[in-house]
């Protein structure tokens, strides 16, 4: 498109919402004259004045009925493998549950994480990094021994040599979890044997499931990495997350990296970014149930959950929680707990929403009972 | 019907605990016997059913208020308990306000200096936050100094206070009885009380109460069984026990009997006002009938799906409706509804007599309530209801005036709405013109099946008749299923062509060549009268006959199902087949596009023809399907049998490989899971295959044409009938469920040969083998569990998205605003577009252009 053209298109940007104004300006050839374009965009206006939506809909049922008619289509399997060579992921209607409810621990938490150089020995290399490797990961086999009050621990080479690490660093990393006992290291073994008089068997079998947990390298929560092919270039898909430290790696590219937790990231990146989580995630699964619900629905859903600030789930103790009505609070869930506590601290119902005026047989705020009518008396 | 104006207007409502003062003030009477009923049957005074608390009997007049039976609305009444106790659904209230408030002079725990700053918090939090903040900021405050050991106002030493569940408050290890409670309650300075949050004027000591609020009677009716007996409600049973106690109570300290024994009464009585507010306290045991069942009292009747609130407040029951099984009929309108006579007869339509129509009405009432269509009541200008009948027609024409008001038979034309459940979106209930039929079932179009997820197995769907010119009014403009066509899910149309619409219009444009009196005969009997539009030919193609509907001026390009362009030139559809990609349901573009250009009522008429069309093509040319149809041409039949024993073999190698270990793991695969993944590719690849194969074979039958066309079944549906059904997946992955090492009995341990994991070889028409068909009902029991266990859970989420959501509105100035005028968006969807009235979500700016620019050239 031309650049006079475009100014042309620019002029409209109090009228016009951006993405339409971004269609024309993709959709126009270069042969448009100045007044073809003059008439494209007022007739464009005049069909986005037309699309509008009306003052007083209803659009937050609109939006439950949206989402909630295909709800019964969607299919409950809890996992399911997204291509072959990809990991478990929840999808359908317990993704969707567990996205609205805002479960603190999802059940397949994921990260996208793209690097700025995506070379595929730099995105093995982190892989290796940022997966969270337990000490038992690299034991061959423990032995315990009664008589002479010990555990032996015998390393594989292979996988130290993999991580880079050998027996010293191993040490330095046990030397907290082992307090009270001493560590002899031989060729590819520690031994662990206690400080003080031999006491209790127990200790040493303590130890040695002390001493399975702790974390060797890589980042907290990461369980699994996979480098996967996505469009162009690779990436690393992991099972578990930590959002915050892998933010923080100089090779990670911040801006395009992801997390299917929502929580996490409004931990992290706070509640704009949490909004969009919200959105993307129920998107990407309406998608992969072949339904077809428009985004704008779904927005509404992702703003009432972050409306007061914090990220909240549609349950009781989430966003119904905040409604000023007693009468539809009390409406949805433990009603007696909310007509009590109304009643002590003598809470007035102004009738605003719609359950409560729907309870005392009068017309609803909403749509065409929102205006009123005033006649002048003569 | 009365004129109906509003007087009054509820503005809000105020909630609050009651004093024992008001509860005093607001009863008409004082319950001090137990007794229900004298000799005669008739309500003793004093008692329970005193009459002055309101009258559940025929006959008998409340000696409140003077009226009778159903007029009056019931009077409280109340019992002065011998003792106090403590109200159970404040116990929580109670316990905090006793741990925080000194024992010796009363004054909250908090300093002096803090108290302000702390009630300056919690209103401004009020004021900025709203009230859930405040109550958390509440607790906080609580729990701070809930633990204090000394008072900071009179330096009094401070006791651990425990609350023994449920009701029973301990100090150290002394039981504080309801009037020592009481007593600590009252010595709460009214101004410390507002950091509790509790509302201005509210003294703590009204929780334990000393005075006993009655319902009315009219609230807990009893009834009278055949034999004459009476049967109390559950709460007039457990206000007896309470009164029966109470009384017992008294006359024990009257009498000065041992503390042991008033203490025990005391307990009681404490036990049977718990229960009467609340018969669910987990500590205690539920009060029962005599038989075993639990009482139901208050909080029970409260709550709940079958409680007060979610079944009769939110719940409404209307007159005026009517149910009936529903049946197709694809010749009356999409926007209207087949009603049996019968029902028309008794469903009515009030209508006011003024000059102009006094006649018109007259004839209702003339043929009476038992000829169609007649009258069955008249409302007279006071507001007195006649029942039409031969005996008092006579009179009613005779007095029949402007004023009255006529309760004449539906007819046709009259609006309704009709509904079938689950109502899940708006669509579920639209406006239908009525069309008196005779039946017994309602009859609808079948495009209108989809938006309602209707279908004729037996449905039953619900007619409501709306009685004011206003809910009319509303019905019409708002709901007529022609405003309702474009969902406002996904801004496509809902309602299309349905099945054989789909195919006869398929054929018609395809291959059909049409004689010129063929194609008269076949637009006339689809409503068309205007048949200058048709070449004037001897010959005519399908295509053009088509064309005839169209409007004049209707310009579209498309793709049809198999991709190819449609293109529809000044209303002459040059190229391209019509099929569901275009008229069909949830896809139907070109109807969308005459939607958007001719109006509502235009699109309904149009796809109303088109239907005809299709099924009138259909009834001409015939169309039936048969076992013929699922057979394969010799060649088709070859190619997909090599394709299997490819797919065969190919598995069989995978397994090979895998024995030998040869096999690639896939990354962050087993290799059993990749020997899993792959065979289970390669087996869905060959059925896939042969689904094409088998569609796009030479010879047309009529299933594949149905298939094609997208009127009903798709090539999987053919595949599994002709060719091979294919593999049975569960959960994802073969089967391998069953005994140790194998699915069944059948085959040998470890075999992982695609047969013995699930795989179906033969097709429906051939038949199965048993072990196949096992495998069949396996993944088909899995499906049907799904569905069971899906339709509670989205339910569920629906309900709660509904609740939280349904005050959202747009405002004047098109901000999105919740009942507490708080903004969650300040342009709906971020451009204020109306998903219903875009395109699938989008403004359709390439039309535009194309018109501009194409206009040009």
């Amino acid at each position: 498109m031309k650049a006079e053209n475009a100014k042309l298109v620019d002029t409209y940007e109090n009228k016009l919402p951006f993405s339409v104004l971004e269609e024309i300006k993709n959709s126009v050839p270069d042969s448009a004259s100045k007044e073809n374009i003059k008439t494209i965009l007022e007739e464009t206006f005049a069909l986005y004045l037309q699309a509008k939506i009306n003052p007083g809909e209803c659009v937050g049922l609109v939006s439950a009925e949206s989402i909630g008619e295909p709800g019964t289509q969607m299919t409950l399997n809890t996992f399911h493998f997204a291509g072959v060579a990809e990991m478990n992921v929840t999808t359908g209607l317990p993704r969707i549950i567990e996205i609205f409810d805002c479960q603190k621990t999802i059940k397949t938490p994921m990260m996208e994480v793209y690097l700025k150089d995506p070379k595929i020995e730099n995105v093995k290399a982190l892989a290796l990094k940022i997966k969270e490797t337990k000490f038992s990961e690299f034991v061959t086999s423990y032995s315990l021994n009664i008589f002479e009050q010990n555990l032996k621990v015998t390393l594989s080479r292979e996988l130290l040599d993999d991580h880079g690490l050998d027996v010293k660093d191993m040490i330095k990393a046990l030397k907290l979890k082992a307090k009270g006992f001493t560590m002899e290291s031989d060729d590819g073994s520690l031994t662990f044997i206690h400080k003080g008089k031999p006491e209790d068997i127990k200790d040493l079998y303590n130890l040695k499931e002390k001493l399975k947990a702790v974390k060797i390298s890589g980042l907290k929560g990461i369980r699994q990495v996979l480098p996967v092919k996505r469009g162009e270039e690779y990436i690393v898909l992991t099972s578990g997350t930590n959002l915050k430290e892998v933010l923080e790696m100089d090779e990670v590219d911040a801006t395009r990296t992801i997390c299917n937790d929502m929580n996490e990231v409004y931990q992290v990146l706070g509640l704009e970014a949490a909004r969009q989580t919200v959105i993307n995630e129920v998107y990407k699964v309406i998608e992969s149930q072949g339904l077809n619900i428009d985004i704008r629905h779904i927005m509404l859903v992702a703003d009432i959950m972050c409306a007061s600030g914090v990220l909240r789930g549609i349950t009781r103790y989430g966003v119904v929680k905040e409604k000023a009505s007693v009468l539809a609070r009390a409406s949805f869930e433990t009603p007696i707990r909310h007509l009590i506590n109304a009643a002590l601290e003598g809470e007035v119902d102004a009738l605003t929403s719609v359950v409560e005026n729907v309870m005392i047989n009068q017309p609803v705020p909403l749509g065409t009972g929102l205006p009123g009518l005033i006649t002048k008396l003569k | 019907m009365k004129p109906q104006f509003v007087s009054k207007k509820i503005k809000s409502i105020s909630f609050a605990v009651l004093s024992p003062k008001v509860v005093k003030d607001m009863s008409a009477a004082k319950v001090v016997t137990p007794e229900l009923y004298d000799r005669e049957g008739y309500p003793v005074d004093g008692g329970l059913m005193d009459t002055r608390l309101g009258v559940i009997d025929p006959g008998l007049v409340c000696k409140t208020d003077g009226l009778k039976l159903k007029d009056t609305l019931g009077h409280f009444g109340y019992i002065e308990l011998a003792r106090p106790v403590v109200h159970i659904k404040f116990i929580r209230q109670i316990l905090d306000l006793l741990k925080s408030s000194c024992r010796s002079c009363g004054k909250l725990l908090i300093p002096e200096e803090n108290t302000a700053k702390y009630r300056n918090l919690l209103n401004k939090m009020g004021e900025e936050e709203g009230f859930e903040s405040r109550r958390r900021q509440i607790k906080i405050i609580v729990d701070k100094y809930k633990k204090k050991d000394k008072c900071p106002h009179c330096g009094g030493k401070q006791e651990k206070i425990k609350l023994d569940k449920p009701y029973n408050f301990y100090e150290n290890d002394t039981r504080l009885s309801p009037i020592e409670v009481r007593a600590r309650l009252e010595k709460i300075p009214d101004e410390e009380l507002g950091l509790f949050g509790f509302a201005l004027g509210f003294r703590p000591e009204w929780m334990v109460l000393t005075i006993l609020g009655i319902p009315p009677v009219t609230m807990r009716p009893s009834i009278t069984l055949e034999s004459g007996e009476r049967s109390e409600d559950d709460l007039t049973h457990k206000l007896g026990d309470i009164v029966r106690i109470n009384q017992r109570l008294f006359e024990n300290i009257n009498a000065g009997a041992p503390e042991v024994i008033i203490e025990d009464l005391w307990d009681l009585l404490q036990y049977h006002v718990t229960t009467f507010f609340d018969n669910e306290v987990p500590q205690l045991p539920p009060a029962r009938h005599r038989g075993g069942q639990v009482l139901k009292t208050l909080v029970n009747r409260i709550s709940s799906k079958e409680g007060r609130i979610r079944h009769n407040l939110a719940g409404k029951r209307t007159d005026f409706s009517a149910r009936t099984v529903i049946s197709p009929d694809p010749l009356i309108a999409l926007n209207e509804v087949g009603v049996p006579q019968a029902m028309a007869m008794s469903l009515t339509v009030p209508e006011r007599i003024n000059e102009w129509n006094i006649e018109y009405l007259r004839k209702y009432v003339e043929r009476g309530s038992k000829v169609y269509p007649g009258a069955n009541y008249i409302i007279k200008p006071d507001g007195r209801r006649k029942t039409v009948t031969e005996e008092t027609k006579e009179e009613i024409l005779e007095e029949l005036a402007p004023g009255y008001v006529v309760e004449r038979h539906l007819i046709d034309g009259d609006v309704a709405l009709f509904n079938r459940q689950p109502s899940l979106h708006r669509m579920s209930m639209m406006c239908h013109h009525v069309k008196v039929l005779p039946g017994r079932t309602f009859r609808l179009n079948p495009a209108v099946c989809n938006p309602y997820n209707a279908d004729f197995d037996g449905d039953e769907m619900n007619l409501h008749i709306p009685q004011t010119e206003e809910a009319r009014a509303e019905a019409q403009v708002l709901m007529l299923v022609e405003t309702q066509m474009i969902s406002p899910r996904y801004g496509l149309s809902v309602v299309g062509c349905i099945h054989d619409g789909i195919t006869g219009n398929y054929l018609l444009t395809k291959e059909l060549v049409l004689t010129r009196l063929e194609a008269v005969d076949l637009l006339y009997a689809c409503g068309v009268d205007d048949l200058s539009r048709l070449p004037n030919k001897d010959k005519i193609d399908g295509k053009e006959v088509f064309s005839v509907l169209l409007p004049e001026d209707f310009n579209f390009s498309g793709k049809d199902k198999s991709g190819n362009d449609v293109k529809i030139t000044n209303g002459k559809l040059k190229t391209g087949l019509m099929d569901k990609a275009n008229l069909g349901q949830e896809s139907g573009l070109m109807l969308r596009n005459i939607y958007e250009r001719y109006g509502a009522a235009y699109a309904a008429e149009f796809l109303g023809k088109v239907s005809k069309l299709g099924i009138n093509v259909l009834s001409r040319r015939g169309f039936s399907i048969g076992i013929g149809d699922m057979d394969l041409t010799n060649e088709t039949e070859d190619e997909i049998k090599s394709v299997l024993e490819r797919a065969e073999l190919e598995a069989e190698k995978i397994i090979e490989h895998f024995n030998q270990g040869k096999l690639e793991p896939l990354p962050g695969r087993s290799l059993q899971e990749t020997m899993e993944l792959r065979i289970l590719e390669a087996l869905n690849r060959a059925r896939n295959k042969s689904g094409d194969l088998a569609m796009r074979q030479k010879f047309d039958s009529a299933a594949l044409v149905m298939a094609k066309s997208g009127a009903r079944g798709n090539a999987l549906n053919i595949a599994q009938m002709a060719a091979v059904v294919g593999q049975q997946a569960l959960r994802g992955r073969r089967i391998d469920h069953g005994y140790s090492g194998r699915t069944l009995p059948y085959f040998k341990v470890g075999d992982v040969s695609p047969k013995a994991r699930g795989f179906v070889r033969n097709n429906f028409k051939s038949g199965l083998t048993p072990y196949e068909f096992f495998f069949g009902a396996m993944t088909g029991r899995d499906a049907l569990m799904d569905t069971a266990l899906r339709t509670p859970k989205s339910g569920y989420l629906y309900r709660r998205l509904s609740n939280a959501m349904q005050d959202l509105k747009v405002d004047y100035n098109g901000m999105v605003r919740d009942a507490s005028n708080r903004v969650v968006q300040f342009a709906y969807g971020e451009d204020g577009l109306d998903v219903s009235r875009t395109k699938n979500g989008q403004v359709d700016v390439h039309r535009i252009i194309e018109q501009v620019i194409g206009g040009k050239e």
